[in-house]
């Protein structure tokens, strides 16, 4: 790691007025991406200003028709959280499996969407959910904050607040395992909306990222049923292949995982 | 903790310190001055070095110097070598290309140290590496061990044309071509074993410190065979002659293999220690483990097998690309050749066996023994051809092993080894029955009904352990003998200190050797022990690989005791005036047989160091000490029965069954036997699902992180492995131990492998069998069947 220096930000201005003042900041949170990449010497920020500890940047709370997550929001807290369990099953479940316990007890939501990892969890759950984030500067929607591979709409100096889900009729989370990394390899969230519209957002495979099936959703919506997309396959030209992976195992992997999750979301 | 015997569930005496956090390793030391090293490595696989700039890095805060191989080789420091001779079939000694603890000239692998910089701390040593500029000059590069031995493959060294170490044969050819000509039936494989990253808990480390008056080295490191290493740093490398050398290997966190040889950073330490003028400190980080830990296995192999008409194995032929590295590592000549080939015969009566192995250069890491070392390629090869052979001819595969089993003993195999012990069909009969084998096709039915495809895979492993016979090694090419000392040091009180030259790095020596002690003079636990990984205060010794430390540690010990054990019945026998021969030890007394005359243990022991009253002509003190030298390999073997369900729509496979039958011969303590099999069988089952160090064809190293070298973790294991032991006792040393280290990581692969083909009837499989590949096995399965 390169020397840097460590900040805790007491509140959300306090971090804003801290991000302004340094040369190269980064925010860190559950340093669960950070920490290891800068071991890795393959980030260098001469600032580190931590919003781990800021209160109104915490919490889970029932906001209208929708669960409000705070951004420093540890992946356990939302995994043990009864509100979640009870509207939005399936996003408990997800963040159940994300990483393992210490990663869980640390880790939060903020840092993993601000992240963007093509492989992270949640950002299925939020294209799928039709999440609001809040930030410093603006309300965004999933669509329009996750813009490609490790890449969102969110400026330099902008930080995640808050996640807002609103609660879907049906929703369930399928991942396959990175058989070595644990992350996604695919993993599909699929909800159905009050208004009968279905959402099904496919992490883990894309190069871009999550991305939608309009075509599953179509199927879904006429018919919500695992059959209804067992015969969809998504198209491997633009999924990931590796050594864990190809991009035609991938495809098959979004499809099974469709159908489990639909299965699961009963 | 009380007297525990042979075969006491003893609870291990070093957890105390290990889970309490307590242990002591390398990166635990600390001594004043010291300074930290960083390496500046290769980030290329095969390049010129045109030249490397240090100023930069020199003006950097907290650095003392920059060192190259230039000053290296100019220091008159040795290239490091391999010490296991290994002859051509046509007689010619392999080919060794020179290795350099810092490479001067030319590169190749990534990861190859050029230089090293020391500093006043880790960051700072690190920060100034980076710092140094240092110009390659590309070379096309070799990774694939076939392609390397063809016409127009990159040359890695002068001194190996077309990349070839050694073109060995074992065998006879002109007998086993002959059963191949009046086979009824011949199978015929390509087998591939898959390259491993050793992954110890601990990384290497090290901490060399030179005293300028005493003109004296010390160094602390992770080592299997501290002894060894002495040796080999004073004799080879030029390091400091022996008694100017002490090393340390304190507690040590698993080697499996990876810790026996001597590495360039080590050596590197110590001799910057003395150039810079302050103890040197080199932890190794996770990633450079992956980039310069020796490897293991990388065998591409095609292996033939005659059997007759009435299915008795008349015949086996096996060629094998050993893949070597970049360069020899210090015994991985003996690993694909002494330590494989002789082990193809399996536990079968094969009349006729040729194998041909041929070693080669890649710009790849140096591959060398880990975890069985050898024994797992010949045991996988073995074993996947049996089960095929016994799937073409139509026969159940335990009854087709079961046919073909040796029987009497000693028996003599057509590759060099005599096996002296061993019941194969009780082992075979335990695990069969542990697996319920009769009841499968009914659970196959049910997972059929779940949509799941259900396996079941045998393995009947042997394999040769208590590496071995001094002259027998010295004869095959091994540059040192492989006995092993031992010495029994009781103290004026009783209490007794055991010096041994086997070395703990996870097997639990202090508690199983402390058992022996306990049983022989029935003493508390507590009163004994184990001292191990000093050159300073152990006589000498081979160190811990091989499962050797039962079989040869534990059999030098035993010889020291019974010198002990003499002395103290005469001196007995002397103070209550009775025949020597009367004497029996008993509770920690020695009692005077047929009457109520007795003394304490630790009144003995006072008689022999106050030395008022002792037998005429005795010397004072009772220590002695012992060299034990193997007379025979010894022969641990069992079956291993795997039994996996196969998603086939994911093409993932669940290990529903594990059950091992093993023939260990004596054991000391089950709980840590059961430990040790566990451990070796996670081994394997990592090999046959998850692991593979992967290149790409640049020579970059895909696999450096666990982001993508998949280990093995809990949920990959079924819920709990069926062990059982049978004992049949190894006539070849005292205790009649065999060695249970590695018998896990030998056995438990092809018993996966044979499982998953047998559920998704598909035999083109090869280690590691991830989702991907199965999944499209299972495609094509069905796409046939459609058909
Ligand atoms: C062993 C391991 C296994 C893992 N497995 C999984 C897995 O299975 N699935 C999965 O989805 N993830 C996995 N992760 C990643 C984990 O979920 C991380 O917690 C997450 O990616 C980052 O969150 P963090 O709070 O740790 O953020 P940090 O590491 O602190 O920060 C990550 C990035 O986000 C930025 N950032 C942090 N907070 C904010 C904010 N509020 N506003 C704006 N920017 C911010 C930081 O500047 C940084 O660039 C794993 C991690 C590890 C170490």
């Amino acid at each position: 790691m390169y020397e840097t220096t460590y900040h805790r930000a007491e509140s959300v201005e306090n971090a804003v007025a801290l991000l302004g003042g340094a040369d190269d900041p980064k925010i860190l949170s559950g340093g669960q991406t950070l920490l290891p990449t800068m071991k890795q010497r393959l980030a260098a920020p001469s600032d580190l200003i931590d919003v781990s500890r800021i209160a109104d940047m915490h919490g889970i709370c029932e906001d209208g028709n929708a669960i409000s997550i705070g951004a420093a929001t540890t992946h356990a807290e939302v995994a043990g959280s009864d509100l979640v369990k009870a509207r939005i099953p399936g996003l408990a479940k997800l963040a159940g499996g994300i990483g393992d316990p210490a990663v869980r007890h640390m880790g939060t939501l903020g840092g993993s969407i601000a992240n963007n990892d093509p492989a992270a969890d949640y950002p299925s759950a939020l294209v799928a959910l039709n999440a609001t984030i809040s930030t410093t500067k603006r309300k965004l929607s999933a669509e329009e904050f996750f813009t490609g591979m490790f890449e969102t709409a969110l400026d330099e100096d902008e930080i995640v607040l808050s996640v807002s889900f609103p609660v879907a009729e049906k929703s369930a989370y399928a991942k396959y395992p990175n058989p070595a990394s644990r992350y996604a390899m695919a993993g599909v969230f699929v909800a159905r909306h009050g208004d009968g519209t279905v959402r099904v957002a496919v992490t883990g495979a894309g190069q871009n990222g999550v991305f939608r099936s309009a075509e599953m959703e179509a199927a879904l919506a006429a018919n919500f049923t695992p059959e209804a997309v067992a015969g969809i396959s998504v198209d491997a030209d633009g999924l990931l292949s590796d050594i864990h992976g190809s991009n035609a195992y991938r495809a098959n992997l979004v499809t099974v995982m469709a159908k489990r999750a639909v299965a699961a979301a009963g | 903790m009380g007297v525990e015997g042979i075969g006491a569930r003893a609870r291990r005496k070093e957890d105390k310190r290990f889970i309490t956090g307590k242990g002591k390793y390398t990166d635990d030391m600390t001594v004043p001055g010291m300074g930290y090293a960083a390496f500046v490595r290769s980030p290329h696989a095969h390049a010129k070095i045109v030249s490397i700039d240090a100023s930069a890095a020199l003006d950097m805060p907290g650095v003392d110097a920059v060192l190259t191989g230039e000053q290296l080789v100019g220091d008159g420091i040795g290239n490091l070598i391999c010490g296991w001779m290994i002859h051509s079939k046509d007689g010619s000694p392999m080919n060794m290309g020179a290795w350099r603890a810092l490479e001067p000239e030319i590169v190749r692998h990534v990861g190859q140290a050029v230089a090293v910089v020391v500093a006043d701390t880790a960051a700072q040593a690190k920060d100034a590496a980076e710092a140094v500029m240092v110009e390659y000059e590309e070379l096309d590069a070799v990774i694939d061990p076939v392609a390397a031995l063809e016409e127009g493959a990159p040359q890695l060294h002068p001194e190996a044309p077309n990349n070839l170490i050694y073109d060995w044969e074992i065998g006879h050819e002109a007998a086993a071509n002959a059963a191949f000509d009046s086979a009824a039936h011949v199978t015929t494989m390509e087998i591939h074993n898959n390259r491993l990253a050793p992954n110890p808990m601990e990384p290497r480390a090290a901490l060399a410190v030179y005293d300028t008056a005493e003109e004296h080295y010390t160094l602390y490191t992770t080592s299997q065979n501290p002894h060894v290493a002495r040796l080999v740093l004073s004799a080879f490398y030029n390091v400091a002659p022996e008694h100017k050398l002490r090393v340390i290997a304190p507690d040590v966190g698993g080697g499996f293999g990876s810790k026996i040889y001597i590495y360039p950073e080590e050596m590197v330490c110590l001799w910057a220690s003395k150039r810079v003028g302050r103890p040197v400190k080199w932890v190794c980080d996770r990633t450079e483990a992956f980039l310069t830990d020796a490897h293991g296995r990388d065998h591409r192999s095609v292996a033939e097998m005659a059997l007759d008409a009435d299915h008795n194995i008349t015949g086996l032929r096996v060629k094998t690309v050993a893949n070597l590295g970049a360069y020899m590592s210090l015994f991985s000549s003996s690993v694909p050749t002494y330590l494989y080939a002789t082990l193809l015969s399996g536990q079968y009566n094969i009349p006729a066996i040729h194998a041909n192995v041929k070693a080669v250069y890649t710009n790849t890491v140096p591959v060398d023994a880990y975890r069985g070392a050898g024994r797992p390629e010949a045991t996988y090869l073995l074993e996947r051809m049996m089960e095929t052979a016994a799937r073409e001819i139509g026969m159940d595969p335990a009854e087709f092993r079961r046919k073909n089993f040796i029987r009497s003993f000693p028996h003599q195999t057509p590759v060099i080894m005599c096996y002296d012990a061993g019941d194969y069909d009780t082992t075979l009969d335990a695990a069969m029955k542990a697996i319920d084998y009769a009841g499968f096709p009914a659970r196959k039915a049910e997972a059929a009904s779940r949509g799941k495809l259900r396996g079941i895979g045998f393995s009947c492993y042997i394999e040769a352990c208590g590496i071995a016979p001094s002259a027998a090694v010295g004869s095959l090419g091994a540059g040192v003998g492989l006995w092993e000392s031992a010495e029994v040091r009781v103290n004026p009180v009783g209490t007794i200190e055991v010096l041994t030259g086997s070395h703990s790095h996870g097997q639990g020596h202090e508690t199983t050797f402390a058992q022996l002690i306990s049983e022989r003079f029935g003493l508390d636990m507590d009163a004994v022990s184990i001292v191990h990984g000093d050159t300073d205060k152990v006589q000498f010794g081979m160190g811990t690989y091989g499962s050797r430390s039962g079989a040869v540690g534990m059999s030098a010990i035993v010889k020291a005791l019974d010198k002990v054990e003499a002395k103290a019945k005469k001196i007995a026998a002397h103070l209550m005036e009775a025949a020597e021969g009367d004497i029996q030890i008993e509770g920690g007394e020695l009692k005077v047989a047929g009457t109520d005359k007795k003394l304490s243990f630790t009144e003995v022991a006072l008689a022999a160091y106050t030395a008022h009253n002792l037998p005429e002509g005795m010397e004072p003190g009772l220590k002695e000490g012992a060299f034990y030298d193997p007379t025979n390999f010894t022969f641990p073997a069992g079956t291993y029965i795997c039994e996996v369900e196969v998603d086939p729509e994911t093409g993932k496979t669940e290990i529903i069954d594990f059950v091992a039958a093993d023939d260990f011969g004596k054991i000391i303590n089950p709980m840590i036997v059961e430990g040790q099999v566990h451990g070796g069988l996670t081994q394997g089952i990592g090999q046959a699902l998850l692991e593979n160090a992967t290149y790409d064809d640049s020579g970059q190293l895909i696999t450096a992180s666990y982001m993508d070298y998949c280990m093995p973790r809990a949920d990959d294991l079924p819920a709990q492995f069926q062990l059982s032991t049978h004992e049949t006792l190894c006539p070849g040393n005292p205790l009649g131990m065999k060695g249970c280290g590695e018998a896990g990581a030998i056995g438990s692969p092809p018993a996966v492998i044979n499982a998953i083909t047998d559920a998704i009837e598909n035999n083109a499989l090869d280690m590691p069998a991830t989702p991907e590949k199965v999944w499209q096995l299972c495609r094509a399965q069905m796409k046939m069947a459609a058909e």
